[in-house]
Parts: structure tokens; C-alpha cells; sequence
């Protein structure tokens, strides 16, 4: 197997194989490395599978329009694979005046941007979702927001890289980047040496440990967010759901379970930063929070729970960039809990990025080195 | 795990056999011709298996067709079944009740 490319990726979540795919694509040789044993093992397969618009910060939203636009359509066809994209819309829902002044606030924003957000009534959500308690009393609205199944839109990517000639290596650890004559050039592995003109980090909160090598450093934390499935339901309702304190996200799958995510608020002193196992307090909270916004989902069956890390960006929004100190590393990390949707988005303008093309959307958002002490 | 390193570079070809329309998980109704072909199709470990296919995710959790799927992966790939790492189990186990579950103390 070769141990050159033009490029290596750094992690194989949906990131790394997106960007792994649109590369091969341009006709570049790639070489994916992940110290799991398992594709895309870490939030890529562990996450709620929104494909939202609302409710991102506004920095974020050219690039996830885009995402819409132009990528998630036809994906499952480009991709020769269903990932269930569902475009059926999302209601973020509120339960009191503050909620709602938060969802406003969040939906000006949004439509500043150009994106269609509305608030409605209590009434309206109903109409749209007739299964909401009483309780709601005003939500946003975004019709074009949507979902789909991380799981098989990264082993998707995966599976079309893979077939265009990307060499995957998993379990494969990377220990350290080295530099030749001041560019980017090796990546060092428990292994082996892996060679190429440009690497591209993207290891969810692994790249921080992995870019201290070349002197480099992103400003995120790690935490562990929760998620559970139901059995299978009947067709109910297809919205996307999410709330103004974001207790709980959520949607029905095209297979009919239930697939529902949220973080019990206790996450940040957790004892335990090794392990990734559930706590037995959340997936309790989400299923009484559910309860409180669905009655009728009382009585349905909880099957599985799981839970993943996000590394969540002090700022709240990733780090897409190149590094003019490290010529030829990119850097996509710090997507803090909300990479699914915008993903594919994600791995094309990286794509274009590292085949030196103007990206399509405007990146300087998105700087590695735009953090900055208090004053 | 470097037999299965080597089969994500090299694909295996995919020929069919007499028996690919038998149902192995009985849940999520898949078939072993389709496991087979999720092995061509490069998914060699039993979690990318089950997350592409969907097998063990139903109702029982992979209790009735975990061996078996794990048997049909690990004939595909030529290693034993046992080099291969079964799927995390999940918590609750069985299926519960949200109203159950959410209940787990009293305020």
C-alpha cells in the first residue's frame, strides 16, 4: 500500500470522507488515516442527523445554505446510497416569553442572511405538527431545514472514496505532524510515515493533541453529548424538531423509530473525560423533556441509547482554514455539535480549498487564528 | 485488524450465491446477499456493517442474529469470527416506555 498521496485527511468522520471524495473527485490521490478500527466511529455516527439552517450562528449560514442548496438534493443519488434526507422543514419550539424572545432574536438574524425563518403561534406549530403539547406557545419556522441518517451518509462518502482509489487506514494513530524544509510534509503514525504535500487535520477534538506538533493550537473543549431511538412508528411527523433551550433535538426517521438527542446540563463537570459511555441521567431527562412537548410518544419504546463527544469551539463555530505558518495544512475542527448538517458543504469547499481552487463559499469566518485574549 | 486494512484498499469481488435472499436479522428483515455485498462495498467491521444496514438496530437489539452476521462478515473477509469485534450493546437492553425510563426518580 502506498505511503504517499497528495494529500492525507486526519479522521474519517463524515468531514474527512466527504472532503476524501471531492478530492478524488479532482483526480487527487488520497490517503485517509483514523486511530479507530471503525470509519467514522466518533460524532459522525453518534449525532441527531439534523440538517438544519435555523438556529446557526449566522457565520455558519452561507456555508450550510450552501450545504442545501447545492450538495444534500441529489446527494443520495450522487452518492449511490440512501441517506434519508429529508427536507420537511423545522420547528424550534418555545414554551414561554423568554423562549420566544430567543427564537426571534435567532430568526432575524437568520433571515438578515437571506434565509426564509418565520415565527408562528402556538396554533400555527400545531397545524404544522399537530402532535405538540398545549404547552408550546410560539415556534420558528424554516421550511427548507431538514434531516437525514449520519450513518449512512458518511459511510456514503466513504464507500464512493474508497471506490475512487482514497486508501483507508484504520486504526492508525497519528502521533505527529513534521514539517521539511518549512512546508507541511510527513505524518507520523505508531505505525509508520505517511508522506504528501498536504495534510488536512480533522480529527474532531484529536486535532488539537495532533496540531501541538507543529506548534499550533485551537481553543475548544470536549464534551458528551447523548442520544436515543426508539422503535419504529408509524409515519407521524417529519419536521425537524429543536427547542429555544435546546433540551432536546430531534426527528422520525424514514425507517419510523425516533431518534432524539440532548444534554442533561451537567455535561462540562463530568468525572469522566476518558470514556464515552451514557450516564445514567440524560437519556431519563430527554425522555421526560419529550414528554413535555409530545404526550402522545409517552408509550413508545426507548430501544437503544448511545452517547459521542463534540469538540465544542470556544466560539462556537469550526475552524476551516489554512495555515500560512504550516504551508500546506488545513485545519477542519471545533464543530461543536452541529457538523452533520453541514458537512458535505464542509468537505467540498475543503476539497476546493486543498486543490488550491477558490472556494465557493467565503471562509475568513472560519480563521484558525482569529482567537483572541479578553483584551 | 491489518487483514481488514488491507481489504479496505483491495475490493473483494462480488459474485452471488444460492442462498443471498435468506433473512439474518429478522427485526430489520436483511438479507445475507446484502451483508455480503456491505462487505464488497467495503464495510468490514461489524459496526460499520450496522450502521450501513441497519442489522441488530431493530427491536431485539442484535440478540437473535448477532453470531450470524458476524459468521457470513468474517467467511467474506477469510478471518474468524472471533478477530472480529461484536457491536457495543446499548442500554436500556430491552425496550422501555419513555414515560418508564424518564421516571427514574421522584421528585
Amino acid at each position: 500500500m502506498a505511503k504517499t498521496a497528495d494529500v492525507i485527511i486526519i479522521g474519517s468522520g463524515i468531514i474527512g470522507c466527504a472532503t476524501a471524495y471531492y478530492l478524488a473527485k479532482k483526480g487527487r490521490t488520497v490517503i485517509v488515516l483514523d486511530q479507530n478500527d471503525t470509519v467514522g466511529n466518533g460524532g459522525s455516527a453518534r449525532n441527531g442527523g439534523g440538517v438544519r439552517q435555523s438556529g446557526r450562528d449566522k457565520r455558519e449560514l452561507p456555508l450550510m445554505m450552501f450545504g442545501i442548496k447545492y450538495l444534500w438534493q441529489n446527494l443520495s443519488e450522487e452518492l449511490g446510497t440512501d441517506v434519508e434526507y429529508m427536507q420537511k422543514g423545522n420547528l424550534r419550539l418555545g414554551k414561554t416569553e423568554e423562549h420566544l424572545r430567543i427564537l426571534s432574536r435567532l430568526a432575524e438574524n437568520a433571515r438578515a442572511c437571506g434565509l426564509d425563518v418565520s415565527m408562528v403561534s402556538g396554533a400555527e406549530a400545531r397545524e404544522i405538527c399537530p402532535y405538540l403539547s398545549d404547552e408550546v406557545i410560539g415556534a420558528s419556522w424554516c421550511p427548507t431545514d431538514g434531516h437525514a441518517n449520519p450513518l449512512t451518509t458518511t459511510l456514503g462518502y466513504y464507500k464512493n472514496a474508497r471506490r475512487l482509489g482514497v486508501q483507508f487506514y484504520t486504526g492508525e494513530s497519528v502521533t505527529a505532524l513534521r514539517k521539511y524544509q518549512g512546508k507541511i510534509r510527513y505524518v507520523v503514525t505508531q505505525n509508520q510515515v505517511f508522506e504528501a504535500q498536504q495534510v488536512l487535520v480533522a480529527a474532531g477534538y484529536e486535532s488539537r493533541e495532533i496540531l501541538k506538533s507543529v506548534g499550533i493550537d485551537i481553543p475548544m473543549s470536549k464534551l458528551l453529548l447523548e442520544t436515543l431511538v426508539t422503535e419504529a412508528q408509524p409515519p407521524m411527523f417529519y419536521q425537524m424538531l429543536g427547542t429555544a433551550t435546546a433540551d432536546f433535538y430531534g426527528h422520525q426517521s424514514k425507517h419510523g423509530s425516533f431518534v432524539f438527542g440532548g444534554s442533561s446540563g451537567l455535561e462540562a463537570v463530568r468525572r469522566d473525560f476518558a470514556s464515552d459511555a451514557s450516564t445514567n441521567l440524560t437519556a431519563s431527562y430527554i425522555s421526560r423533556a419529550i414528554i413535555r412537548y409530545f404526550p402522545v410518544l409517552s408509550d413508545v419504546k426507548i430501544v437503544r441509547t448511545w452517547a459521542g463527544w463534540i469538540d465544542e469551539c470556544v466560539d462556537g463555530v469550526p475552524v476551516l482554514s489554512d495555515t500560512p505558518e504550516v504551508p500546506g495544512l488545513v485545519i477542519a475542527c471545533g464543530f461543536t455539535g452541529h457538523g452533520f448538517g453541514i458537512g458535505p458543504a464542509a468537505g467540498y469547499v475543503l476539497a476546493q480549498l486543498l486543490a488550491e481552487e477558490t472556494p465557493s463559499v467565503d471562509l475568513s469566518a472560519f480563521r484558525y487564528d482569529r482567537f483572541r485574549a479578553k483584551f | 485488524m491489518k487483514e481488514h486494512e488491507n481489504l479496505r484498499v483491495k475490493p473483494i469481488q462480488w459474485h452471488s450465491e444460492p442462498d443471498d435472499d435468506l433473512i439474518i436479522c429478522r427485526c430489520e428483515e436483511i438479507t445475507k446477499g446484502e451483508i455480503r455485498k456491505a462487505v464488497c462495498d467495503g464495510m468490514v467491521t461489524i459496526k460499520e456493517i450496522r450502521r450501513y444496514l441497519r442489522t441488530g438496530m431493530g427491536l431485539c437489539q442484535g440478540q437473535t442474529c448477532g453470531k450470524l452476521v458476524k459468521g457470513i462478515v468474517a467467511k467474506e473477509l477469510g478471518v474468524k469470527p472471533d478477530d472480529l469485534e461484536p457491536a457495543t450493546g446499548r442500554a436500556p437492553v430491552r425496550p422501555v416506555e419513555m414515560q418508564v425510563l424518564g421516571k427514574e426518580s421522584e421528585e
